[in-house]
């Protein structure tokens, strides 16, 4: 066994972990691992350029991107925070449902960026779950502005992948393709909805605690 | 017969686009950089396949020197907040019918094109319909707005700025499983789980795979670099080759227990750190501590979705 192939592999948490930009690790841990396997940089160059050229649909997701900025142009994001205006004076439960659920059901058609921290977060949900909360103090205040926050991620991470279009769902049918397994993109989203049922119901869940708490 | 080289072909005048709209953006101190990187990328998808492998390495090559060196950068926002709302206002909920298109255009036609194995490419069927589904909703919003390709295209360029390099992240990635492959890497490292995981153990090495995959999101803070580490070292060896997963099942569910990893690591800074910061809070993991709590029951309910949907 040549276990010197798997230096590619510490290459990459190395360099991920340094935060250094996350191409260039990628194309030094493909170069390490190609060397330590015993083949020539040329042969190395070769065999990365066939990948890439053989799994360029992986890239395709970005044909999306003209008609979101089309629609955001028009007011997409503007009328998602007004959806969101339209939830005040809701109690913090119903708030950060409405909002968890919203998030979650705009990422599953592809609209990651009609909300997010800078979108609506800080504008509107922070502010909003604090008046609805009324907080005794800045601790508490502190915890429910973060809690908005988690909030937004997790509607965005558990809801995206059910969109067939995204990176990550591309990327798995790419990788196991050159590993000689073929799925479509389809199987793949379609196995994001039980996740994404269950992180309603966990956060849900705790949504539902905090409002009991704060009354 | 429509398939990825029509799709493909979309793609590339897409890029070239970009590439053409970054040239022209003299607000960007780097537009020749982003118009170098856009162009390459529309190269590769209309003329990749006459490339040959070694050009088309070469090619990555740039890319990566392209993005390692800085040379991206943020070109303008042309359109105005005031005029957005006024527009908010016109158009009301319908704006999201419009987003409704794609993936509507997607399902039906991933469901309903395998019917038609002379027309679309029955392995490409999800993807030509994503391209049917983009052209439709363009077409639709240019009728409806009443604007024409530049618009769309211009903002398109505006998001496209906003990934930046990170856009070819994913496909880079995918790619390395290629070399990953080529080198035994799987092989190797199913081996040597082979000694630390118990012997023939099938829930052993779900526990091994999911938790693994939410570890390494954590140390690197990115699932997506993840993905290929854990699915090499567990993944593929253990549970699809030895124990016959479902390969769908595997990939799709393992990356979400890796998301669960990015709920609950400051190395995720975008997600966890800016907000943090955007909020004004004095703890700046406080993001990261209120995510915990759901982010680990959401990884054990993703390991037993494996361990019960896989076999």
């Amino acid at each position: 066994m040549n276990y010197w192939v798997l230096s590619g592999i510490v290459v990459m948490i190395g360099g991920f972990t340094l935060r250094l930009n996350a191409l260039i690790v990628v194309a030094l841990a493909a170069l390490v691992t190609g060397l330590a396997a015993g083949l020539d940089p040329a042969a190395i160059i070769s065999a990365f350029g066939k990948a890439f050229n053989d799994t360029r649909y992986v890239s395709v997701v970005w044909i999306v991107l003209p008609v979101i900025g089309l629609m955001e142009r028009r007011g997409l994001q503007e009328r998602a925070r007004s959806l969101i205006e339209g939830m005040s004076g809701a109690t913090l439960p119903r708030l950060l449902t409405g909002y968890l659920l919203l998030r979650q059901l705009t990422a599953a058609l592809g609209l990651t960026s009609v909300a997010g921290h800078a979108q609506t977060v800080r504008p509107l949900l922070a502010p909003m779950a604090v008046a609805a909360a009324q907080p005794q103090d800045e601790d508490e205040a502190e915890r429910i502005k973060a809690f908005a926050a988690g909030t937004d991620n997790v509607g965005l991470f558990f809801g995206e992948d059910i969109f067939i279009a995204i990176g990550s769902i591309l990327l798995m049918k790419g990788f196991m393709e050159q590993n000689g397994i073929v799925l479509s993109p389809f199987d793949l989203s379609v196995w994001a909805i039980p996740t994404a049922i269950a992180a309603f119901a966990i956060h849900g869940f705790r949504i539902w605690r905090m409002g009991r708490a704060s009354r | 017969m429509i398939g990825l080289t029509q799709v493909y072909i979309l793609a590339g005048i897409t890029f070239a686009a970009f590439a053409l709209l970054s040239a022209q953006d003299s607000a960007n101190p780097k537009r020749w950089g982003n118009a170098a990187f856009w162009a390459l990328l529309a190269l590769s998808m209309l003329a990749g396949d006459r490339l040959g492998d070694f050009a088309n390495g070469v090619l990555v090559l740039a890319l990566v020197g392209i993005a390692g060196l800085g040379g991206l950068g943020r070109g303008t926002d042309r359109s105005e907040p005031a005029q957005r709302e006024v527009e908010a206002a016109r158009h009301g909920n319908r704006l999201f019918l419009l987003a409704l298109v794609i993936p509507l255009t997607a399902l039906a036609g991933t469901l309903g094109f395998k019917y038609l194995p002379a027309l679309v490419d029955p392995k490409n069927v999800t993807l030509v319909s994503l391209a049917l589904g983009v052209i439709l909703a363009l077409s639709i919003g240019m009728v409806w707005l009443r604007t024409g390709p530049a618009e769309p295209l211009h903002e398109g360029r505006r998001l496209m700025d906003a990934v930046g390099w990170a856009a070819i992240l994913p496909q880079m990635l995918a790619s390395l499983g290629a070399v990953f492959a080529l080198a035994g890497v799987g092989a190797v490292v199913g081996d040597l789980m082979s000694a630390v995981i118990p012997d023939g153990s099938r829930l052993a090495a779900v526990i091994a795979y999911g938790l693994g995959m939410a570890l390494f999101t954590m140390v690197m803070g990115n699932a997506f670099a993840a993905f290929p580490v854990m699915t090499a070292a567990i993944g593929l060896p253990l549970l699809i080759g030895q124990h016959h997963g479902d390969p769908a099942v595997v990939a799709a569910i393992g990356m979400l227990a890796g998301f669960c990893g990015t709920l609950m690591t400051p190395m995720a800074a975008n997600f966890n750190v800016v907000p943090a910061a955007l909020l004004e809070l004095k703890d700046r993991n406080a993001v990261v501590k209120a995510q915990i709590p759901t982010a680990l029951p959401l990884l054990a309910v993703n390991i037993a979705l494996i361990w019960l949907l896989a076999f």
